[in-house]
C-alpha cells in the first residue's frame, strides 16, 4: 500500500512549536467551538455589532499571529466561503422591510445588516477553524474528538478515513495521469462514462483495500477497539491559555451588551 | 455549475441557536442509530470499510464530471453511497466526510455541523434511499431497473435537501426573506443540480455493477433473482 503522502489532508497542517501548537487538541476544539458560539450569539441588528465583529477579528488575528499562521494561509482558508458570499450579497436585494438608497439601488435595511452580519460571522468562524487546522494534525484532532466523548466507532471510522484519504486521493491522481497520458480530454457524454468508470474503479479499490485492512487488523488481534495511550492530563493553566480566544470574544460581547 | 459547496455546508451564524440545537440533536440521534444499524450491514468490518468508503466519497467529490451541454458537476454522493454500501453505512460515511470537512477544512461551521449532517446525511440519504427502495419495488428487477431507481433517487435527494434547508431558514433564518420566492428559486436551481447528480450516480453505479455487482448493496436482489440457466449444449443433441 505504498502510496505517496502529502495530499490535501496533510497539507492543512503547518508544523510548528508555538504555544497554540502545543495545546491539547481537545482544549483547542472546545475553544474554537466556544468562539463560534460567541460569534453566532452576537445580535446582527445591534448598533454595536460592527464594533464587536472588529473586536473578534482582532482576537482571531492575534491568535493566528501567536500560532505563526500567515495571512496567505488564512486567506486560502476563506475560499470555502465563496458560495455564501453570493448568498449574502443577494440578501439586501431580496429581503423585506424598510428600504434605503445606496448608490441609486434600493436596498433593504435589515437585509444589509443581515447579509453583512452573515458574512462577518462566517468569516470569523472560518478564520478560527483555519488556525485550529493549521496548528493541529488531523490525527490529533480526532484524538481530541475522542476525548470529547465522540462515539468510539465513529472515531475509528474517522481515523481510517483520515489515514486513507490521501492514499485514495493519490490513487485518483494516478488514474488521472494514466487517463490523460492516453489522450483523454474529457467533456461530453463519453467523458462522463470514462470518469464514471474511474470513480467506480476507485470505489472497488477503496472497498477492497478496506477488506484487506480489516484482515490485517484481525491478524494483529483487533477486537473492535483501537488501543490508545493514556490521556494526557491538562492542567488549569493550559485550559486558561486555550480558552483565551473565546474569553476575549465573550468580553467583547459582554462589553457591547452593557455599553451598547 | 459547482454544486458541491452550493448544496450544503451551512456556515456558522446562518441559522439561529434553537434551530441549530434542534438539528444538532436530530443529527446526533440519527448518527447514534446509524452506528448501531451499520453493524447489521457490515458487522465488525464497519470501521475499516466505512472509513475507506468515506475516503472514497471525499476523493470522489473532487472529480469534475461533465454533465450536459458544456456544464460540469460535482458529486454529493449521498444516494451513490447509500446504493453502494447501504443507507446506515452511507449515513456514517457522509457524517465522517462532513466532520472532517468542518474540522480540518473549516468548510461548514462547527455550530452548524448538526444542520449539515441533517441536510446531507439524514435528508439526502433517507429521502434518497427511500425513493430508491420505492422505485426498485415498482420497477423490474433488472440492471436497468436498479440504475433507473438510483437515478430517480439521486435526482430527488438534492431538491429535498435544498427544500429542507429553506424550511430551516424559514424557521431559524436571521433575515426576513420572502420565503416563497427563495423556495422556488432554490428548487429550480437544485432540480438542475439534481439532474447532474442523477447522471453521475447512474454512471458510477453502472460502472460498479459492470465489474463487481456483488459489491452494490442496492442490487442484492438482482443477483438472487437471476434465473438459473442451463447452458449445456442441448441444442446440438436436439438437432440430431
Amino acid at each position: 500500500m505504498g502510496a505517496g503522502h502529502g495530499g490535501a489532508l496533510t497539507a492543512r497542517y503547518l508544523p510548528g512549536t508555538s504555544v497554540v501548537h502545543r495545546l491539547e487538541p481537545h482544549a483547542k476544539l472546545v475553544a474554537v467551538l466556544a468562539f463560534a458560539v460567541v460569534v453566532v450569539a452576537t445580535p446582527v441588528h445591534a448598533p454595536w455589532a460592527a464594533a464587536a465583529y472588529a473586536g473578534y477579528l482582532l482576537a482571531v488575528l492575534g491568535t493566528a499571529a501567536v500560532a505563526g499562521v500567515g495571512p496567505g494561509r488564512l486567506a486560502r482558508g476563506l475560499v470555502v466561503e465563496v458560495p455564501f458570499v453570493a448568498f449574502a450579497v443577494l440578501m439586501p436585494f431580496v429581503a423585506r422591510g424598510p428600504r434605503v438608497e445606496v448608490l441609486g439601488l434600493s436596498l433593504s435595511e435589515s437585509g444589509l445588516a443581515a447579509g453583512g452580519g452573515l458574512l462577518a460571522k462566517a468569516t470569523l468562524s472560518i478564520l478560527a477553524a483555519t488556525v485550529l487546522a493549521a496548528t493541529t494534525e488531523p490525527r490529533a484532532l480526532l484524538r481530541g474528538l475522542q476525548r470529547l466523548r465522540l462515539p468510539q466507532l465513529l472515531v475509528q471510522i474517522l481515523m481510517f478515513m483520515v489515514r486513507y484519504a490521501d492514499v485514495v486521493g493519490s490513487e485518483l491522481h494516478r488514474m488521472r495521469v494514466a487517463r490523460e497520458s492516453r489522450g483523454f480530454t474529457g467533456g461530453g457524454l463519453r467523458g462522463l462514462r470514462v470518469l464514471a468508470a474511474t470513480a467506480g474503479a476507485l470505489f472497488v479499490r477503496s472497498y477492497e483495500r478496506g477488506e484487506r485492512v480489516h484482515l490485517a487488523m484481525l491478524s494483529r488481534g483487533y477486537t473492535g477497539s483501537l488501543p490508545t495511550g493514556p490521556a494526557a492530563v491538562v492542567d488549569a493553566r493550559s485550559w486558561a491559555v486555550a480558552l483565551g480566544l473565546p474569553l476575549a470574544a465573550a468580553t467583547v460581547l459582554a462589553a457591547g451588551m452593557l455599553l451598547g | 455549475m459547482c454544486n458541491k459547496v452550493d448544496a450544503v455546508h451551512v456556515p456558522d451564524g446562518f441559522l439561529d441557536a434553537p434551530t441549530s440545537l434542534a438539528t444538532g440533536a436530530l443529527a446526533a440521534g440519527t448518527v447514534a442509530l446509524a452506528l448501531r444499524k451499520a453493524r447489521t450491514e457490515l458487522d465488525d468490518r464497519t470501521a475499516p470499510l466505512a472509513g475507506l468508503t468515506a475516503a472514497f466519497v471525499f476523493a470522489g467529490q473532487t472529480i469534475n464530471f461533465p454533465v450536459a451541454a458544456g456544464t460540469s458537476g460535482h458529486l454529493i454522493g449521498a444516494v451513490l453511497t447509500a446504493v453502494l454500501v447501504g443507507p446506515w453505512t452511507a449515513l456514517l460515511c457522509m457524517t465522517a466526510v462532513l466532520l472532517v470537512q468542518a474540522v480540518v477544512f473549516a468548510d461548514g461551521g462547527l455550530t452548524a455541523l448538526g444542520t449539515n449532517v441533517t441536510l446531507l446525511g439524514l435528508v439526502a440519504v433517507v429521502v434518497g434511499y427511500g425513493v430508491f427502495r420505492g422505485l426498485t419495488a415498482v420497477l423490474p428487477r433488472t440492471r436497468t431497473g436498479v440504475l433507473a431507481a438510483s437515478g430517480g433517487a439521486a435526482f430527488l435527494s438534492v431538491p429535498a435537501a435544498a427544500l429542507t434547508f429553506v424550511g430551516l431558514f424559514a424557521l431559524g433564518g436571521q433575515v426576513d426573506l420572502p420565503i416563497g420566492t427563495v423556495a422556488s428559486a432554490m428548487t429550480g436551481v437544485h432540480l438542475l443540480i439534481g439532474l447532474g447528480e442523477a447522471a453521475i450516480t447512474v454512471a458510477v453505479v453502472g460502472a460498479v455493477l459492470a465489474v463487481r455487482p456483488d459489491l452494490v448493496h442496492g442490487a442484492r436482489g438482482l443477483l438472487s433473482a437471476a434465473p438459473l440457466e442451463d447452458r449445456r449444449p442441448v441444442a446440438a443433441e436436439q438437432a440430431r
